[in-house]
């Protein structure tokens, strides 16, 4: 499956400056994982050992993955992903 | 990549800046947050957009989640960018918190910080600082107000 993936500011030098790229997976975990092999360094902001970052929100088609399947969420060819850093603080 | 720096300094319309106060007032105690947007790449914050705190809290504040896609697809619309990111502390300073420097996600943007903690609701003394907060580096700027408040 292959998807547009939308990468916020913060995480473009690792892209080279690319705000679209392209990766593929059939489920989000999956494109993660290719994210990670086109651009290393990605899935560790993305992910920690208990899965998705707290403060990282990934939609797909839209939709905040954590309510969908979280990073179990079946992807389809030509979905859109977005990857958004949370604005928080204290 | 091409990076862009800054002056070290943050400018802003005072009608602005006192829109930011009143709704850090009008959420006291809670903290208050919201964005000043701006074309891509000007610096120059034009467009005030107060944003629910999804976290409801006195110590915390986060963009609901919907509301944040909303906003960035809005801005890539209009070719805009958050040039302001701003929240409120309500019992505190108004200088970036730990979890605040964890958390920055805009590298480019000027992170205002407004305390009520000296008049809560009510008209009075406020503090307004305006800071950089990048890779885990909080860098304080000044603040240079134009026009008329009553603009």
């Amino acid at each position: 499956m292959s998807v547009e993936v939308r990468v916020p500011t913060i995480l473009r030098a690792l892209t080279g400056g690319e705000k679209v790229v392209t990766a593929s997976g059939d489920t989000l975990e999956a494109v993660v994982a290719d994210l990670d092999g086109s651009y290393p360094g990605m899935g560790a902001r993305l992910l920690d050992d208990s899965g998705l970052r707290r403060f990282v929100n990934i939609y797909v088609n839209d939709e905040d993955v954590r309510f969908l399947a979280g990073l179990q969420t079946q992807i389809a060819d030509q979905d859109s992903i977005t990857i958004l850093p949370a604005v928080a603080g204290g | 990549m091409a990076q862009i720096y800054y002056l070290q300094v943050l400018t802003i319309r005072a009608d602005l800046l006192a829109a930011m106060v009143s709704h850090a007032r009008a959420d006291h105690p809670d903290e208050a947050c919201g964005v000043i947007a701006g074309p891509s790449g000007s610096d120059r914050p034009e467009r005030h957009i107060p944003m629910l705190n999804a976290a409801r809290s006195p110590t915390f504040y986060e963009f609901d989640s919907g509301d944040l896609l909303a906003l960035y697809r809005e801005l890539d619309d209009k070719d805009e960018v958050p040039v302001v990111i701003y929240h409120s502390h309500t019992a505190t300073e108004a200088y970036p918190s730990r979890t605040d420097v964890a958390l920055a996600g805009e590298p480019d943007a000027h992170y205002v910080l407004i305390s009520t903690r000296e008049t809560g609701p009510e008209e009075g003394p406020f503090e307004f600082r305006s800071f950089r907060i990048a890779d885990g580096v909080v860098t304080e700027e000044p603040v240079v107000v134009e026009g008329d408040p009553t603009h």
